[in-house]
């Protein structure tokens, strides 16, 4: 049952978001990261998030992920502090009408709506490129490993991989690796797809190939994605919105052309300056 | 005290061998108590609750930290006390041996279980693994691979600590030895040397083994 909050949102909005954080809260110890953080995303929107580094872009990613968890506060039905996906609060569970912190059960269904895809590609270095791509649609989504292995083939053929299915990660280019990552993330069928600088860990001439990738899945697809990324013009393109953040709020947020033709905040002025002068 | 003599070397061998094969067993059934108890042990330090780790870890440091001889001669005493006179020497031997070496092969298995990089935990979540999928398919091999050279040693070390177990009566080499000797007042220079060379025998081919997997773990792709 959505918040009261949300209920209120969705007549203002017309259908519901898919990814909403309602009033979120992140610290590290003494550290605030992410200070009553509110924003809805629509199913099929592309949002890029840009900042200067530490301002909470990745832990918003890594908090879809449920690779951390939200700051917790008092009263979650009244004082927010939660991240609604699908309509399903993600960071939370629901008992008895009112919101607890999530368990690990929980979690575990929660995210399985959800990929994401590293700066460091994270593949499995003791399984082969395939059993990399079926290991979880067998064990997490219990497909057939024929079933899996079709689905596999297919996807690495899509990023350009067939003839290395039976190859270690280890005896992949980085962005070769990468791509790979992409396609494990696939094979899930997520509704929305986290990119957390996917290209940043790669050499230059190899980052093109993995844009490439990325936009053929944006154009042929309706997967929510939120990336993180330096490659403003990638950003440019894939996306539909662009989020500025600085200190763990939303400086400013509009449609990349408005964002990066002309800003209207200092703080996105100096952070575009600085990083087009790279 | 006599000199080396060839005639006594060949009547004590067989007797000696005797006593390796009883080695060999212990080391057999220790040498498996060692390996898979450490490796629930480490297991048991990342995930196990709280209340289950501190008393655990405790234990192991008792164990690591007083010396296998003590140990071997306390429990023995102890069970043959409280529990079950009936209890051999072999079993009990062999299980006090074990779990000294467990909790060697633990530390060599945690350390391999942390060099592995935090990304891959978190790829594990985001594919929603299972758990026991993330330690079996993900986890474990990795951790085999970095901690295996190390736990080997640990075997062979333990291998030559059997004899230990003459403390509490099991009749291995040593045993067999100081029967010939009592026997004959001779035949401990025969039989130490003949024990020493059976030693080497066996744990050299290991040793060498071990050796050709670490270049192969090394050469291989992953």
């Amino acid at each position: 049952m959505p918040s009261p909050t949300s209920n209120e949102q969705r007549q203002r909005n017309g259908p519901e978001p898919i990814i909403r954080f309602d009033r979120v809260n992140k610290s590290f110890g003494d550290l605030r990261v992410l200070n009553e953080l509110s924003f809805d995303i629509d199913a099929g929107e592309r949002v890029t998030l840009i900042g200067p580094s530490g301002s909470g872009k990745t832990t918003i990613l890594r908090l879809l992920m449920t690779l951390e968890h939200v700051t917790p506060v008092k009263h979650p039905d009244e004082n927010g502090g939660v991240i609604w996906v699908e309509g399903k609060p993600l960071s939370h569970m629901e008992k008895g009408g009112k919101l607890h912190v999530a368990s690990e059960r929980y979690l575990r269904q929660a995210r399985q709506k959800i990929g994401m895809v590293f700066q460091q590609f994270n593949l499995f270095p003791n399984m082969k490129v395939l059993r990399n791509v079926t290991e979880s649609q067998v064990h997490t989504l219990k497909r057939s490993k024929d079933e899996a292995e079709a689905k596999a083939r297919d996807l690495l053929e899509l990023v350009g991989l067939s003839d290395k299915i039976d190859n270690y990660p280890s005896q992949l280019s980085g962005g070769q690796q990468q791509r790979v990552a992409i396609a494990r993330a696939l094979a899930m069928d997520p509704d929305i797809l986290l990119l957390d600088e996917v290209t940043s860990a790669l050499d230059p001439e190899l980052v093109a190939d993995v844009l490439g990738v990325l936009r053929d899945i944006a154009d042929t697809t309706s997967i929510t994605m939120l990336i993180v990324t330096h490659e403003m013009g990638f950003a440019r393109d894939v996306s539909n919105r662009v989020m500025m953040f600085d200190q763990g709020v939303i400086v400013e947020e509009d449609s990349p052309d408005k964002i990066f033709s002309n800003p209207q905040e200092v703080r996105t002025q100096d952070f575009l300056r600085a990083v087009l002068a790279e | 005290m006599n000199g080396w003599s060839n005639e006594r070397a060949a009547e004590i061998f067989p007797m000696v061998l005797e006593g390796f094969w009883v080695v060999l067993k212990v080391a057999l059934v220790a040498g498996i108590i060692a390996v898979a108890l450490g490796l629930l042990i480490a297991i048991a330090e990342q995930t196990a609750p709280t209340w289950f780790r501190r008393p655990l870890s405790g234990v192991m440091q008792f164990v690591r930290n007083t010396p296998l001889l003590v140990q071997v001669l306390l429990v023995w005493y102890a069970t043959s006390l409280y529990i079950n006179p009936e209890w051999t020497a072999f079993a009990v031997g062999s299980a006090v041996l074990g779990v000294h070496y467990a909790s060697y092969t633990s530390e060599s298995y945690r350390a391999g279980i942390e060099a592995i990089p935090q990304g891959q935990w978190e790829a594990a979540t985001a594919l929603s693994l299972p758990v026991h999928r993330t330690w079996f398919a993900v986890i474990l091999p990795q951790m085999m691979r970095r901690s295996s050279a190390a736990v080997a040693n640990w075997i062979i070390a333990m291998f030559k600590e059997v004899p230990v177990l003459f403390a509490i009566g099991v009749i291995e080499m040593i045993a067999r030895v100081q029967e010939y000797q009592g026997l004959h007042y001779s035949g401990s220079l025969e039989g130490y040397t003949i024990a020493g060379l059976l030693f080497l025998a066996a744990s050299y081919p290991v040793a060498v083994a071990m050796r050709r997997l670490e270049i192969r773990l090394a050469k291989s792709h992953f």
